[in-house]
């Protein structure tokens, strides 16, 4: 991972030495430098906590999504497929500025920035959460259930105890996907202001005029974010094979 | 019969057009050990799965110790409550120790002490002859150890009735002989035992009654002398050469 890195910045840098660039606007050793890269890196925590909110409730949204997609009652399992063809289809910038501009019309509940995008986000992903559910639950075989039934488990006890710890730990990659796919769309939110890495770096933008080594910036601070959730992601997966069967 | 606490009167089963089960009767006395027996297709698995409603019958009546199978939520539980199982495939949860799988039912469907529930999972490890491999998870055991967890986790909801589907072959045949020692002394304890099985010797030694099934029906019924001595169906002689001289 910091192979990655240094590799990367040392072209970057290399670049700029034949003077298409002007680092001097994110140079660290002068002090316009260093205030804008934590101007730049200020947004960091807004990008995190919507993500990680969002991502949260995407989860649990998709969950409850998925199961009646399971089910073996027509009703339920139509339940299943309209949300999941609905939501997916909207476009999340759409829908990010459907729930900011477009609900509090509708519902009278008006949303600050910062709710407006952890709902849009969570809302979108949660139809591609209960996919991946769906999934996960599916692949596990059907021996698992009737052992389950024959210890006179009941279906909230099967599901928490035999089934799910078995699906979420097949299903963890995709999930850290997901995550790294919320990090990311998490940019679309400084549409309507909020105040993350991305909107940060279109005012700075604004106020230096070098949107191409802020940029550059904004894509290293990403980069770095994601490599983070995405060593997370294979430690945990380690963890958890170290104490299970494939 | 003077106390049957299985009766299964005129039992049918269809797979879509294939009819699993046709017109099956069959009663199974408190304490008895019937081996059901038979070519593979022959609806024996069928047959054990009806009565714990692991597979619904479409006609015909099945009671378990006084109770009726229906759909019923409340007559599904009493039943499954009396009924334990153990399958070829082991079926055990791979994600759970050994302890963990054997406590999950009595702690979750009996509401015993995590105590209580740890007594009864080593005593029951003991009487299967593993209890030094509680802490491990299924994985790292043999076939043979494997299965014998499985029957102690069914034996930990303290059934009246255990059900045995094959239990022996998945196994390496050095392994088979352990389970069926497990299976013996469980039968010599006055445990009523049905087992669908191709072990002949076992069948010989613990059955009172053998069953021999082919396409979906009962074609004979005896004890193990009068079957093995003298068949009278020419399916089950055939059958019994094919399995015994081979």
């Amino acid at each position: 991972m910091f192979r990655i890195l240094t590799l990367l910045s040392f072209t970057l840098l290399l670049s700029g030495c034949s003077g298409n660039w002007g680092w001097y606007v994110v140079d660290p050793t002068t002090p316009t430098g260093m205030t804008n890269l934590k101007f730049m890196a200020s947004g960091a925590y807004n990008t995190i906590l919507m993500s990680v909110t969002a991502i949260s409730i995407s989860v649990v949204v998709g969950l409850l999504v998925a199961l009646p997609g399971l089910s073996t009652k027509r009703g339920w399992r139509m339940f299943n497929r309209t949300y999941v063809e609905i939501v997916r289809a909207v476009p999340i910038l759409v829908l990010i500025l459907w729930v900011y501009y477009g609900l509090p019309t509708l519902s009278g509940i008006t949303l600050n920035v910062f709710w407006a995008g952890v709902l849009a986000l969570a809302l979108s992903d949660s139809a591609f959460q209960a996919e991946i559910f769906r999934a996960g639950i599916q692949s596990i075989a059907r021996g698992q259930y009737e052992a389950a039934q024959t210890i006179s488990l009941n279906y909230r006890d099967t599901m928490r105890y035999v089934i799910l710890p078995q699906a979420i730990r097949r299903i963890l990659p995709a999930l850290g996907n997901q995550l790294v796919y919320m990090l990311k769309m998490s940019s679309l939110v400084s549409v309507i202001g909020m105040q993350e890495l991305t909107r940060k770096a279109n005012e700075l933008v604004v106020v230096e005029y070098r949107p191409l080594e802020i940029y550059t910036i904004l894509v290293l601070e990403y980069l770095v974010l994601i490599l983070i959730v995405s060593t997370g992601v294979r430690w945990l997966e380690r963890r958890l094979k170290a104490s299970d069967t494939a | 019969m003077a106390d049957p606490i299985i009766q299964m009167q005129n039992v049918s089963k269809f797979f879509g057009d294939f009819q699993a089960l046709r017109d099956v009767s069959l009663d199974v006395a408190n304490g008895e050990r019937v081996v059901i027996c038979g070519p593979s297709g022959s609806g024996k698995s069928t047959l054990i799965r009806c009565i714990n409603r692991l597979e619904a019958h479409e006609a015909g009546q099945i009671t378990v110790g006084g109770t009726t199978l229906t759909d019923a939520p409340v007559d599904l539980e009493k039943i499954r409550g009396q009924v334990g199982m153990v399958f070829q495939q082991f079926n055990l949860f791979p994600h759970l120790t050994v302890l963990e799988n054997l406590c999950l039912g009595p702690r979750r469907a009996l509401g015993l002490t995590d105590a209580q529930a740890r007594d009864r999972a080593l005593m029951y490890l003991t009487r299967v002859q593993i209890p030094d491999q509680a802490d491990k998870f299924p994985r790292q055991l043999s076939g043979g150890q494997q299965q014998r967890v499985a029957i102690a986790r069914s034996l930990c909801m303290e059934p009246r009735i255990m059900l045995f589907d094959e239990p022996t072959s998945a196994l390496d045949p050095e392994m088979i002989a352990e389970v069926l020692d497990v299976m013996t002394e469980l039968a010599a304890s006055g445990m009523t035992m049905i087992v669908v099985t191709h072990e002949m010797g076992f069948a010989r030694r613990v059955a009172d009654r053998i069953v021999f099934m082919d396409k979906g029906e009962i074609v004979e019924i005896g004890t193990p002398e009068a079957v093995f001595t003298a068949p009278k169906s020419p399916r089950f002689k055939t059958f019994l050469n094919q399995i015994l001289n081979h």
